[in-house]
């Protein structure tokens, strides 16, 4: 065991994973962090904490995670290279371990030009490879990104982001493996909708045995409405949505029940894909649909692997 | 060379308010090449401020020079005689420029009329765009030729990130993607593998992150 | 001499002054007494090598030295003797349309008219349009406040 959360203990003992994302508010208000806590609970591995998604501020990722983590959630926060130079990272990580959060997505995160404070200054010190190289070297090496050794290393589960969809799409594989070569455990992709392209990325990654080497979680999500489809397909750079699925959800009559009807298809497909190690569910703002989902994908209950070793340091206090 | 574009005549406007004799100083370098703050563009500038300040009703007296460089002493000194009885100096040069008229005449209100942008390539009339972020350890060398600090809007050095399509960044539809331009370039010289190498996290200390910086040639002092 | 009956009541005589292309525009102006047509005398007509030569700075000048109008006459597309002379002067158009907005003196006041050297009728109708145009917005700002402070 790397780190020992449960998300690696699932996928180290061969279990289909199931992750979710969970995304904190705009606001300070804990209740929000509970209530889909608790929605979440029992239906995943584990939960993505979203680090100010699509630039919006947002609560913490850190924070929010460890209120997840007094539902009994296995947290997986997501540290973007937006907003941290270097020293920030490290520092939070040294933090978010200490408060048990075991499992880390490194992303490069989204632009500030998308967010609600685009004339802020962004920071991109490390990119997603680098950050992912510095916190395998502080779990393995125990040293700090200068060389300097750490007494009480942070032993993360280490994620990155694969996307499939943008370009160039001969390096997308080339990225991921690099990737593994920087010291990534697992990787969850950019939503899939476009099912055939994924199965030609997953063609080429288990042709350079990429999939030997990390577990690969697509992502999966519903779609609310046929206007959200059309967005969706039109507005987001790297997110491929065909016309054939925007038009279902245009036709259709009941559009979430439908939205959760294509989820439900792409979830059974990329499953039989060889090389796929789980899902990753981001039903973004729709935290409510994935009980649904998981059920009736046939994933429960959950598997609840057998702690053997402690943790070293002890879980945060559990709420009253 | 060094791009720059004049501020809004309103802001101009507002930077000289209150000063009734302007020397209005072009400078003949880079900001000539890119249609900023050369002679022509003194002439207008001046001949705005003065209709401007017209339409206030009121007068305003300028004094027009244009300097090969506002980055060189030798040039700066040729002001002397220009600059005695001006209540300031409205500076059409880059941030260097405005600089150093203000160094070299330490007791004269020296103000900005331009914005500058950064170094950049002439693409075509008209156009121009940044290709340098003078980081101050040039790794050109391992990305054929097409800079990833400057043209990445990310500045990765393991890109593209998700947000590349089609070429372009997903910031602006106008903007080319810098890592498919870093991709396209390493495949037509054949160097492709090299894009397989994780780079190693950048030492950003020989960028501004360092401190302002300075190069001392010994060899070149007297 | 035009009719005086164009005359404004107040005394009000606008300025123009037209930049014109030696190829094209400036013949025609020179051929129109000749041909027995009239331009209005408020035209003050400033000979260019070829609109390629227009300088944003000309146009500014023109307004700052009391013009209440100003017109580029050049050659019709194609028709350029520098081949893309009236291309440029549209071009630099755009940028002296803006000084004149911001300055608050208009760019209706700034207008481009182009014709071949035998039009001296199309010469004549521009000058006669740019100087009624004048006429309509009345005294440039500029000069309205040049008379007032001179009060």
């Amino acid at each position: 065991m790397k780190a020992g959360s449960n998300l690696e203990r699932v996928l180290e003992a061969g279990h289909f994973a199931v992750t979710a994302e969970l995304g904190p508010p705009k606001s300070a208000d804990a209740k929000v962090i509970h209530d889909k806590a608790e929605t979440l609970k029992g239906n995943c591995d584990a939960v993505n904490i979203t680090d100010n998604q699509t630039a919006m501020v947002r609560m913490s990722s850190i924070a929010a995670g460890t209120i997840a983590l007094q539902h009994g959630l296995d947290p997986v926060i997501q540290m973007t290279c937006r907003d941290r130079n270097r020293i920030c990272m490290q520092s939070d990580l040294l933090g978010a371990y200490a408060l048990g959060v075991r499992n880390v997505l490194c992303l490069s995160g989204d632009h500030q030009r998308f967010g609600n404070h685009p004339q802020a200054k962004n920071v991109y010190d490390v990119d997603s490879m680098q950050l992912i190289r510095m916190v395998k070297n502080m779990r393995d090496e125990k040293k700090f990104q200068c060389g300097e050794a750490i007494k009480v290393e942070p032993r993360f589960f280490i994620g990155a982001a694969a996307n499939p969809f943008a370009d160039p799409f001969e390096f997308r594989p080339i990225r991921l493996g690099k990737k593994v070569a920087a010291g990534a455990d697992f990787a969850q992709t950019q939503l899939v909708y476009n099912v055939e392209k994924f199965i030609n990325f997953m063609e080429i990654v288990r042709k350079m045995g990429i999939h030997e080497k990390i577990y690969i979680l697509p992502g999966v999500g519903p779609i609310k409405s046929g206007k959200a489809a059309e967005m969706m397909a039109t507005t987001v750079p790297g997110l491929e949505v065909p016309d054939e699925i925007v038009q279902r959800m245009k036709k259709a009559e009941d559009p979430k029940a439908e939205g959760i009807s294509i989820c439900l298809e792409i979830i059974d497909r990329v499953r039989q894909i060889p090389g796929v190690a789980g899902i990753h569910i981001m039903a973004i703002e729709w935290e409510k649909a994935v009980p649904d989902i998981v059920q009736r994908a046939g994933l429960l209950p959950r598997p609840v692997i057998e702690v053997v070793e402690e943790p070293q340091e002890p879980p945060a206090q559990k709420p009253a | 060379m060094i791009i720059a574009e004049q501020k809004t005549l309103e802001e101009i406007k507002q930077i000289v308010a209150g000063y009734n004799k302007l020397l209005v100083v072009g400078c003949g370098t880079c900001v000539t090449v890119c249609f900023a703050g050369g002679e022509k563009e003194v002439g207008i500038l001046a001949s705005e401020l003065r209709m401007a300040r017209q339409m206030d009703g009121q007068q305003l007296e300028t004094v027009e020079r244009t300097i090969q460089r506002q980055c060189e002493w030798e040039f700066v000194d040729q002001l002397k005689d220009a600059i005695e009885d001006c209540d300031a100096i409205l500076s059409m040069g880059c941030g260097v420029g405005v600089q150093g008229l203000a160094e070299r005449f330490p007791t004269k209100v020296v103000l900005p009329a331009l914005n500058t942008k950064g170094m950049a390539l002439t693409v075509q009339e008209g156009l121009w765009a940044e290709r340098c972020a003078g980081c101050g350890n040039c790794v050109l060398d391992k990305f054929g030729g097409v800079c990833p600090i400057a043209r990445c809007s990310k500045s990765l050095q393991n890109g593209p990130c998700g947000g590349s399509v089609n070429g372009k960044c997903e910031i602006d539809p106008e903007i080319d993607c810098g890592w498919q331009l870093v991709y396209d370039r390493m495949k037509a010289i054949n160097m492709l593998d090299k894009l397989y190498e994780v780079q190693e996290i950048k030492d950003w200390s020989t960028a501004r992150d360092g401190g302002p910086r300075r190069i001392n040639r010994e060899d070149l002092r007297l | 001499m035009e009719n005086e009956a164009e005359k404004s009541p107040n005394g009000y005589e606008p300025k123009v002054v037209a930049f014109a292309c030696q190829y094209c525009a400036y013949s025609a102006a020179d051929l129109a007494g000749p041909t027995g047509l009239q331009y209005p005398a408020n035209v003050r007509l400033v000979k260019l090598p070829c609109t390629g030569k227009l300088d944003v700075l000309y146009i500014l000048d023109a307004f700052e030295n009391g013009a209440d109008a100003v017109f580029i006459a050049g050659c019709l597309d194609g028709n350029c003797h520098h081949v893309e002379g009236p291309l440029r002067a549209k071009r630099r158009l755009v940028l002296a349309n803006k000084i004149l907005n911001e300055l608050g003196i208009g760019a209706d006041r700034l207008g481009m008219y182009q014709m071949s050297g035998g039009e001296s009728i199309r010469f004549v109708e521009a000058a006669r349009e740019m100087t009624d145009r004048a006429r309509q917005l009345g005294p440039s700002p500029l000069n309205q406040r040049k008379s007032a402070a001179n009060e």
